[in-house]
């Protein structure tokens, strides 16, 4: 183990929480854009207000994880926000476009005159595809450490491709839970086509991340790391085989185990954060900026964690509340 | 052709924040107007309040939501656009940011949830809570971001080692010298945007035919709001162009159009200012009146753009601007104070209702043009003495930012077109007024029977 500069518990503090407003917003609003995805593979309307209005009262909340995630990259590594937001600045363009028009699409298909309605609906459908590939896009791009070349850039829009999988999965997995009757089954088998495709998506960046890094490579294989490792993959592997079981299940009698699939899928979304996680410590910007030579001053980063220490507690707090008054099987949503 | 990449991410950034501000601009206020005709109806029990509520809340919604999305993109172009930004200056900004995402965004978004779709599911007093708490939401992120963009303007309780800036004293960063003013300015600027838009729209949907008492109650209360915080405003705006005076004196020279510092200034009505030439062209003027204004004394002295060569703003954008947003705020004056002397007399006439609707959107305008004077009177600093714009762009191709600024213009232009449609399409809904199951569920309190 390297030994770690003075103070360095701060950037770590952040590391953590900037890890954990990502990783938070890829499962939440994951599920928002999978949805999203799916919005018009049911061409009955009935099914589609249902699928939106399963998402209503979250996707607001869902979203500020980024604009958190950002933020923090923001404050506490400000050079590295510079680095990688200017190397990424197609992508992030265009996610910015996706998220403007499915944020939108969600108000406007509920206001605008009826015979407007489809035309939000390909809004809210392209939207969130825009903004899953993008998303996939720049991981692909960041895993590749910003190569410039074009098998980087080709391997960069698989990964979108693959990220549009992984959210379609998530989403599938979330109406499962949210949905019940002819949508639910309906959903079932849209979790399992996206499921093999996350499947092969997690291989191929599982196999492409320690190829494109020596260091990487060094940290998976070299004994003892890689039997103390070894869980990591198998349980993903675990969980993929659960969902491929579980997901033919349907439909069943008892709804009590309705959340499983989402629960699995989360999971598996937790292990390969944490995979990539382990392979790029310490650095923010891969093999160039470790997270201690991006930090800020250590008396701002303290005045943010003084902060987010009185509040986050709040906002986990009030979340749970919200879950809470709408938990259960989705109804329909009525402005009043 | 040759594009200048500062130029154009600085027509980027102003696009973007231009298209963002209209939304904030409404929310802010709007809820607090939600708030009221909540409080009333739970007061009164009189359903038209909670007519007036169910109308706006949707518009709500709806500006919200074009507030949150165009809101994510800005948060995302400080570092895709403005990279030296954060570099010289994050240590300060950076915390500010942090505690509006914190204090703020996820309080409303989250309370917004209840406050759309909760009732019925929650109690009555629950969902006036999740109103207050929405409302607060909304101002206290206005709070977080006037604080720093009055601390770009007016830095203060800080220092600079090795060209970075450092926080050293929170409490003077929070409360720079022009924050009070520069908050204070902006939430009354809000409260007339929702003031004319709610009395606008009310007086359409009048002229239409509906004389739901909802409709009316609504017309009355933009009318009355308009009216009282107008005053106020010019109050305010006069007193925050002081403190301009004081901290950024070649603003003031580029708003007045003076070129030569002097005393006994006359008020530049009309002028077109040729910068080449260094001086005003047709110029209309009031004798001593930008002295007695900005100095309160007939011979006060105001120092000219002359002064301050090759760090003034350009002239000609903020002269006009600020014309702009003078003109429209006394005609604000005007139409609420007339407005609300007819409704006192007479109640509505076709008139008054012809009058409102085409000052609908004037908030929106007056307030653009006031950020104009402001944002553009800054340059060329980022922030002042500190960061100047240039300094802060990144290493992005003229080309790409081209082609993304093309990208954002059509979608902005095409989402404001939709808002506005929809806006008159839900206001062309006659007020049906439904008996819903309002509060079916609430065991605190029973609420007026459905009729």
């Amino acid at each position: 183990m390297e030994t770690l500069p003075d103070g360095a518990w701060l950037p770590i503090t952040f590391a953590v929480l900037l890890a954990v407003a990502m990783l938070l917003y890829a499962i939440l609003d994951g599920y928002d854009l999978g949805v999203g995805v799916l919005l018009r593979a049911t061409g009955e309307e009935a099914q589609r207000d249902r699928m939106i209005a399963s998402i209503g009262p979250f996707w607001d909340a869902n979203e500020t994880w980024l604009v958190l995630g950002v933020g923090l990259l923001l404050v506490a590594f400000p050079v590295a926000h510079g680095m990688i937001l200017t190397a990424l600045y197609i992508p992030v363009a265009l996610m910015l476009a996706g998220l403007v028009l499915r944020g939108v699409a969600f108000e406007f298909r509920a206001k605008a005159p009826e015979p407007q309605k489809p035309k939000w609906d390909v809004a809210f459908q392209m939207g969130s595809i825009l903004a899953a590939f993008s998303q996939g896009w720049m991981l692909g791009s960041y895993i590749l450490g910003f190569d410039p070349s074009w098998p980087a850039f080709a391997f960069s829009l698989l990964v979108g491709v693959f990220t549009v999988a992984g959210y379609t999965l998530v989403g599938a997995c979330w109406l499962v839970w949210r949905a019940e009757g002819e949508l639910q089954l309906r959903a079932a088998r849209w979790a399992r086509g996206a499921l093999y495709a996350t499947w092969a998506g997690v291989l191929v960046v599982s196999a492409a991340t320690p190829l494109a890094s020596p260091r990487i490579f060094e940290r998976w294989f070299s004994m003892p790391e890689a039997l103390m490792l070894a869980p990591i993959p198998l349980a993903t592997g675990a969980l993929f085989l659960v969902l491929h079981i579980f997901l033919r299940r349907f439909p069943r009698v008892d709804h009590s185990l309705d959340w499983v699939p989402f629960a699995a899928t989360a999971a598996i979304f937790v292990l390969c954060f944490q995979g990539l996680a382990y392979s790029f410590w310490p650095y923010v910007v891969p093999e160039q900026v470790t997270i201690f030579e991006a930090a800020s001053a250590p008396e701002s980063l303290l005045i943010i964690l003084f902060g987010a220490a009185a509040v986050l507690p709040m906002i986990f707090l009030y979340t749970f509340y919200v879950w809470r008054v709408f938990g259960g099987k989705a109804q329909d949503l009525k402005y009043y | 052709m040759d594009l200048d990449p500062i130029l154009l991410a600085r027509i980027q950034f102003a696009a973007n924040i231009s298209f963002h501000i209209l939304f904030p601009t409404i929310t802010i206020a709007l809820g607090w107007v939600l708030l009221f005709f909540k409080l009333r109806f739970n007061a009164t029990g009189d359903v038209a309040w909670m007519d007036a509520y169910k109308f706006w809340v949707k518009v709500f919604a709806l500006s919200f939501a074009l507030g949150v999305v165009s809101g994510v993109v800005m948060s995302f172009q400080f570092g895709t656009n403005w990279p030296g930004f954060m570099e010289r200056v994050g240590n300060v900004a950076g915390p500010l940011l942090a505690y509006e995402v914190i204090t703020a965004f996820f309080l409303e978004a989250s309370f917004l949830a209840i406050m759309l779709f909760g009732y019925g599911r929650v109690s009555n007093r629950i969902h006036t809570l999740a109103t207050v708490l929405v409302a607060g939401g909304t101002t206290l992120s206005a709070f977080w971001i006037l604080v720093l963009n009055s601390w770009m303007h007016t830095p203060a309780g800080h220092e600079i080692r090795d060209g970075v800036v450092y926080a050293a004293d929170w409490w003077a960063i929070v409360f720079n010298p022009s924050m009070p003013y520069r908050l204070a300015h902006m939430l009354l600027a809000s409260g007339l945007t929702v003031a004319f838009l709610v009395a606008g729209l009310s007086a359409w949907r009048w002229l239409r035919g509906d004389r739901a008492p909802g409709v009316l109650k609504a017309l009355r209360t933009g009318v009355v709001m308009g009216a009282v915080l107008i005053p106020a405003q010019i109050l305010a705006g006069d007193l925050h162009g002081l403190n301009t005076l004081q901290h950024q004196p070649q603003k003031v020279a580029a708003m007045e159009g003076i070129w030569e510092t002097e005393r006994g200034a006359a008020l530049r009505l009309f002028a077109i200012p040729d910068e080449a030439n260094r001086t005003n062209r047709f110029e209309v003027n009031i004798p001593y009146l930008a002295s007695l204004i900005l100095t309160h004394r007939m011979d006060g002295e105001i120092r000219g753009l002359n002064e301050f060569v090759g760090e003034h703003p350009p002239v000609a954008p903020v002269f006009y601007a600020f014309r702009v947003m003078v003109g429209i705020g006394m005609l604000m004056l005007l139409v609420s104070w007339w407005g609300a002397w007819v409704l006192w007399r007479r109640g509505v006439t076709p008139w008054l209702a012809r009058a409102l609707v085409g000052m609908t959107f004037s908030g929106w305008v007056a307030t653009l043009a006031g950020w104009y004077v402001t944002e553009i009177g800054r340059q060329p600093w980022l922030v002042t003495g500190i960061l100047r714009t240039g300094e802060a762009a990144g290493p992005v191709a003229a080309t790409t930012i081209m082609g993304s600024l093309l990208m954002y213009l059509l979608i902005y232009v095409a989402l404001l077109a939709a808002y506005i449609g929809t806006l008159m399409h839900l206001a062309r809904r006659p007020t049906a007024p439904e008996p819903e199951e309002l509060g079916r569920r609430d065991p605190l309190r029973p609420i007026v029977p459905a009729e």
